[in-house]
């Protein structure tokens, strides 16, 4: 792809070929920025950080007050391995939890259900009971350190169990922190741990917002992603665009139920990806702040303008790495850090090296702590707010990201809504389309990737990788522990508490009340995931993925 | 082989769901101008086998990254024999470390395809293998 830049002056010497750069948005790059492209691109942005609509931050001093939360993902086996990984991670200097479930239970199967085979701990913790959430938390103060779970199909039920686990241990869930992914409608279209069907489940979200809003304010009960999306096969315009039309969603429901926006805006936070070129996922960052600023104070009429805060966590890069090379990995996550802590985020989360195809070492764990703690400690990350802040480039980006971002909006809401745009598999239609232009790309060499298509090895230096061992063993001691939590709770408690869960769910009530109530019971994630399926149903994938979405 | 066309069902077993290479993998396969059937997610052993024999299809695809192929493979082995389905082309894709190809090669499935392996070298070996 050669050409001119179609705004580049004929010189009176030469004419320089200059191959054409247009970024994964959409937007052309040009070789020079200066003031009139900032001016062209809609004019100079003369707010502060901290005061709306935030673009260069959301807090007057960011990092110099408090620099970004590092919060690795983590989890697997049981409760007591991950317990020990938490407490590794902790002593290392970590600041808080991101805890990765196995697919049982973020599916909503117990360890012994015929669908769990398999997957006892093995992408994540296993969890059953509050048993195992008293475990996997012990010893760790959760006033110092939040806590995020990245649960989504099965939310309801872990936010549960974590509410009922800090009241257990005599914290004050009023002014409890924390978050919990709970973000469905991405799972729909990439990720996959739907239980429900779309209406239902986005009906489960506007429970867990109204519960916490009014038991547990502090708490964010959910952290939309346009992370996955992107991993699936979106723009970075696309996917800021599409994660805020389904915080808008979310939003409308929980303002059904009669909630104020300014009671519930200021906890729904958020979750982007990091891989990519950097100056695009900086202006992405800014331009984001600004336009969710926009909708909540502007369109939604938030009085609270904390209410427009794009809080966000920052982090993974897993598309961004490779298998090919992994050490490879090391140099993108700390370039990846790098973008997240220019970008302005709250809490940062990378990939570690090996993670491309397995659970991470602890080494490898470390050392992705390591990245984060060298920016704040050796390269002055975290010594200016929005040091990119002022330069053209930047500037004229963010400008224009804010378009394509509206554009991404527009494209959605021409599609039915986001609901509708799920439901029917249009926009999984959209990213997936994505992803096999980018494949191509990788395949013909167009979109060059290091070690994969360029500065390749033989095959005969092709390391082989090391998955992460699975544990038959301690899937049958989780299984054994689960049948003796089962053997030694009252089962009437559990039947009852479980009975009103599904009459809750089936008149239309908040079932967060039952969902504590069951869980402090010890009733199962299956068995409450079943009693919402009894009422609910489960989904049914729609599974055209190939016509053409324009 | 005659001119009808090659049909391939894509599956994705188990609870993983990493989809985006199953997906890019059917985009290819249709480009390719298969006729390709995606079963979607959260697929059990048993309903692919079923799929796979209702559709008298030429090729069974797997997908599977969350490591647990190893368990899936040797369940969905099994059922795709009691349907009568040996010679039909079985193929897997996904995080599948250099020990574990073996063992599936082993159980029949003649295609293994780990991460990074190019589209057009997944087309070109289902018509190099398909009778």
């Amino acid at each position: 792809m050669t050409g001119k830049l179609r705004d580049a002056k004929p010189s009176a010497r030469q004419e320089i070929p200059i191959r054409r750069i247009v970024n994964e948005s959409g937007i052309e790059i040009k070789p020079l920025y200066t003031a009139d492209d900032v001016v062209s691109t809609g004019g100079v942005d003369a707010s502060r950080p901290g005061e709306a609509p935030f673009t260069r931050g959301i807090h007057p001093l960011m990092y110099r007050h408090r620099p970004f939360t590092m919060r690795q993902y983590t989890g697997f086996a049981n409760a007591a391995d991950t317990n020990e990984r938490f407490k590794y991670l902790i002593a290392n200097g970590q600041t808080g939890l991101n805890v990765a479930f196995d697919l049982a239970t973020q599916c909503g199967y117990d360890s012994d259900a015929p669908e769990a085979v398999g997957e006892v701990g093995r992408v994540g913790m296993a969890i059953d009971t509050l048993r195992d959430f008293e475990i996997a938390f012990d010893g760790i103060d959760l006033d110092a350190i939040t806590v995020s779970l990245t649960i989504n199909g099965a939310a309801a039920v872990l936010i549960a169990m974590y509410l009922a686990m800090a009241e257990k241990r005599g914290y004050d869930i009023a002014k409890l922190r924390g978050t919990a992914q709970n973000d469905i409608l991405k799972e729909f279209i990439g990720r996959g741990t739907w239980i429900y069907p779309v209406d239902p489940s986005v009906k489960l979200v506007a429970d867990t917002i109204e519960y916490c809003a009014k038991v547990a304010p502090k708490y964010s009960p959910v952290s939309v992603c346009g992370y996955h999306i992107r991993e699936s096969g979106a723009t970075p315009a696309e996917e800021m665009g599409y994660a805020f039309s389904i915080a808008k969603a979310y939003t409308d429901a929980a303002l059904a139920r009669g909630l104020d926006i300014d009671e519930f805006a200021g906890r729904l936070s958020f979750n982007f990806n990091i891989f990519g070129n950097l100056f695009e996922q900086v202006a992405k960052f800014r331009a984001g702040r600004r336009h969710w600023a926009k909708i909540i104070l502007e369109e939604y009429g938030a009085k609270k303008p904390d209410s427009g805060w794009l809080r966000m966590i920052a982090g993974g890069g897993g598309f961004g790495l490779t298998i090919e090379q992994p050490e490879n990995n090391i140099m993108r996550g700390a370039y990846y850090a790098l973008i997240a802590a220019l970008g302005g985020a709250q809490t940062m989360a990378l990939c570690c090296y090996d993670e491309a195809y397995t659970i991470p070492t602890p080494k490898a764990q470390r050392l992705s702590l390591r990245t984060m703690q060298l920016l704040i400690e050796e390269i002055g990350l975290a010594d200016t707010v929005d040091p990119l802040g002022g330069s053209y480039y930047i500037e004229s980006l963010t400008n224009q990201l804010e378009e394509k971002i509206v554009a991404a909006m527009n494209w959605v809401d021409a599609n039915g809504g986001i609901v509708k745009a799920v439901s029917d598999g249009v926009i999984q239609a959209k990213v997936s389309q994505y992803a096999y232009q980018r494949q191509k790309a990788l395949e013909s060499g167009a979109l060059r990737k290091v070690g994969v298509n360029c500065y390749t090895e033989s095959d005969e230096e092709k390391p082989d990788v090391a998955l992460h061992g699975y544990d038959e063993m301690g899937a049958i001691e989780q299984i054994a522990s689960l049948r003796k939590v089962r053997a030694e709770r009252s089962s009437d408690a559990v039947a009852r508490s479980l009975a009103t869960l599904r009459a809750d769910a089936q008149a239309g009530r908040n079932v967060m009340p039952a969902m504590m109530a069951a869980v402090k019971a010890y009733a199962t994630v299956g068995e409450m995931s079943n009693a919402l399926v009894d009422v609910y149903g489960r989904f049914q994938e729609p599974t055209k993925i190939w016509y053409r979405v324009a | 082989m005659s001119n009808r066309r090659i049909k391939v069902l894509l599956a994705k077993p188990g609870l993983d769901g990493h989809d985006v290479g199953a997906k890019v993998v059917v985009h290819a396969l249709m480009e390719a101008g298969f006729e390709v059937i995606y079963t979607g997610l959260r697929q059990t052993p048993d309903a692919i086998a079923a799929a796979a024999a209702k559709a008298g299809v030429d090729v069974v695809g797997l997908s599977i990254l969350s490591g647990a192929h190893l368990p899936l493979c040797r369940r969905i082995r099994d059922l795709l024999q009691e349907k009568g389905l040996h010679d039909t082309l079985w193929i897997v894709g996904g995080n599948i470390p250099e020990a574990d190809r073996m063992v599936l090669k082993q159980l029949g499935y003649r295609g293994v395809f780990p991460t990074g392996s190019r589209t057009d070298a997944i087309v070109n070996f289902i018509r190099e293998n398909v009778k």
